[in-house]
């Protein structure tokens, strides 16, 4: 079965494609360029498209289907409307997909499920990114602080952070907030706190 | 009192402006309910979403709505309109260089002289192997649908003299300024956006090609407004009172802040106030001239979903799509629109209420005083740019009728 994914989000589309491979699907075509777009799909005249929801390009790709005489057969949305439940999984995972009529619900079901799982996974992995790198920045400010008050207060480290510690701890806030406090204190004036 | 939610798809144009200030004045939450408004960036994924359930209503272009009722496209999915969003609000936006051949004054230009122009340009260009290309935003929108009316009024034959595209709004600038397309017939703030890029110049507004022509409508599965009919008609009320706030000049400006915040257009808050109050920057560097009824949101009972409208946008799906009539499909068409809605949610309210559920289209030439179920309604003049007459008992007939370039 030809696979085409549309993505112009190149991690995703790796995912996406290391998967189907996972399952047996070798071939597998990415598209992540929206020029050209339409001279891809015919080059490649896949069975399946997957594209994510957030893809601008869909409304222009629709168009193309209804027109094209190129790409062979005609592509409906979902394949058989009777599995809505498949359907209404992928719209909350953010994906959609076009299939050539006449393939089985029974072919395309797997496929799809896993494009819903990778797609999840996806966002699960942006999520921990983004806490990943709001953890980063809460230890940077916190280093920061310290160096304030070591040159400053002429502190050790472990009396520095004890500081922070303990007016956090009073004050009912978090460490990385009395370090923000601190850090802006310092900037606003001028380095003469 | 916890409040009933409603997921709300829309797409970041300036006509998504009710249900997002239904939501942000309190509209919403004074029928008891709270709009969680989920932005889409194409029409597919906004048709999608309410198509199998994750939005419960939507910002949906008019033809979209019946196009899925047909099953043109893909699966038929029912659809009903409660409430119109509003009439126009788009414009044809040209490419510098064409604007220039077609539009020499400037200002916005007569449809028959610009289509005169354009007319000749295409001949020209036919002699060279050269096809103008224009871009709207969907397939089954009206933009389409009014392009290619004048198009043909003018005798040039789309998909056969110009081609027809879709160009997806956020991009239509950058297809302009590159070649793409010549030409684009788009809502705001898209066409603002061009001119001030200065890669094109507003020759028309679609309110010139026909006055009182449908746009944006709230659509939602047909099932689900049986299901929910007395919550349907709160959301009604919220959007007729977001409208009847919104054309207020005293208020145009906080709503414009409002609309361009990240969450809802992310765009300027300038454009849209300019597109809002009719001010309409035709070309960079000149000032916005005052275009009348560029969008128009709430007087004349413009949210009524009139049946004749339905009826007239199948029949530029029937006349494009080269589609054989049907009267059974002229039916589904006219119940997608449900003024029977509309008028039981407003039973009672300060508003007049339309006594009929169709018009002739296009033939009032003045401001006339019409039959109303409730208050004193008045219509203003609707004419479509070539003077015809829509009558949707007639469909068929109008269909031989239109001109075919």
């Amino acid at each position: 079965m030809r696979i085409a994914v549309i993505d112009d989000n190149p991690v995703r589309a790796a995912i996406i494609e290391d998967g189907l491979s996972e399952v047996g699907e070798r071939d597998v075509f990415v598209i992540s360029e929206r020029k050209g777009l339409a001279r891809a799909i015919e080059t490649i005249d896949p069975d399946v498209i997957l594209i994510d929801l957030g893809n601008p390009s869909r409304d222009m790709l629709e168009e193309y289907f209804a027109v094209s005489r190129a790409v062979s057969r005609p592509i409906a949305m979902f394949v058989a409307q009777s599995d809505e439940e498949t359907i209404a999984a992928a719209i909350d995972a953010g994906v959609s997909a076009y299939i050539v009529d006449g393939l089985t619900q029974r072919r395309i079901k797997p496929i799809l499920d896993l494009a819903v799982r990778r797609f999840q996974a996806f966002s699960r992995l942006q999520t921990e990114l983004k806490q990943a790198r709001d953890a980063l920045s809460e230890r940077n400010i916190v280093d920061k602080a310290k160096r304030i008050l070591i040159n400053k207060r002429a502190m050790s480290e472990p009396e520095a952070h004890k500081l922070l510690r303990d007016h956090a701890m009073n004050n009912n806030k978090r460490i990385a907030e009395v370090a923000e406090s601190i850090v802006t204190a310092e900037e606003l004036m001028g380095g003469g706190l | 009192m916890s409040l009933d939610q409603l997921n709300i798809g829309f797409l970041p144009l300036v006509d998504a402006a009710l249900p997002i200030l239904a939501q942000e004045h309190g509209f919403a939450e004074e029928q008891g309910f709270q709009l969680n408004l989920i932005r889409d960036i194409s029409w597919a994924s906004v048709l999608d979403r309410l198509t199998y359930g994750h939005t419960d209503m939507a910002h949906l272009l008019a033809p979209l709505a019946i196009a899925s009722t047909l099953g043109r496209g893909r699966p038929a999915k029912a659809m009903a309109v409660p409430f119109v969003l509003g009439l126009n609000g788009n414009a044809v936006t040209m490419s510098v260089e064409l604007a220039e051949i077609l539009n020499p004054e400037g200002g916005l230009g007569d449809p028959y002289r610009i289509g005169e122009r354009l007319k000749a340009e295409v001949i020209r260009r036919a002699s060279h192997g050269k096809r103008l290309r224009f871009g709207v935003v969907h397939r089954y929108s009206s933009h389409n649908y009014k392009l290619r009316y004048w198009f043909a009024g003018c005798g040039i034959a789309p998909d056969k003299d110009v081609d027809i595209v879709t160009i997806s709004p956020p991009f239509a600038a950058d297809a302009l300024a590159n070649g793409e397309i010549d030409g684009i017939c788009v809502g705001e703030p898209w066409n603002s956006v061009s001119v001030e890029r200065g890669v094109g110049r507003i020759v028309l507004v679609t309110a010139q090609i026909w006055r009182r022509g449908v746009e944006k409508v709230i659509a939602m599965p047909a099932e689900k407004l049986d299901d929910n009919r007395e919550l349907v008609e709160r959301m009604v009320r919220a959007l007729h009172n977001a409208a009847k706030h919104f054309v207020e000049p005293d208020n145009w400006q906080k709503n414009s802040e409002i609309l361009a915040r990240s969450d809802y257009l992310d765009g300027s808050a300038t454009l849209i106030h300019r597109a809002i109050s009719d001010q309409i920057l035709l070309a960079s560097g000149t000032a916005p001239v005052n275009v009348p009824d560029f969008m128009f949101q709430y007087r004349e009972a413009a949210n009524f979903p009139w049946v004749s409208q339905a009826a007239w946008l199948y029949s530029q799906m029937l006349r494009w799509d080269n589609l054989e009539y049907s009267a059974e499909d002229q039916l589904k068409a006219e119940r997608v629109f449900r003024p029977n809605v509309y008028r039981s949610a407003l039973q009672g309210f300060d508003t007049p209420i339309p006594g009929a559920n169709a018009k002739l289209e296009g033939s009032l030439q003045h401001v006339l005083a019409a039959g109303s179920a409730q208050g004193r309604l008045t219509l203003g003049a609707d004419p479509f740019f070539d003077d015809r007459i829509f009558d949707p008992t007639q469909l068929n007939q109008y269909l031989t009728e239109l001109p075919k370039p």
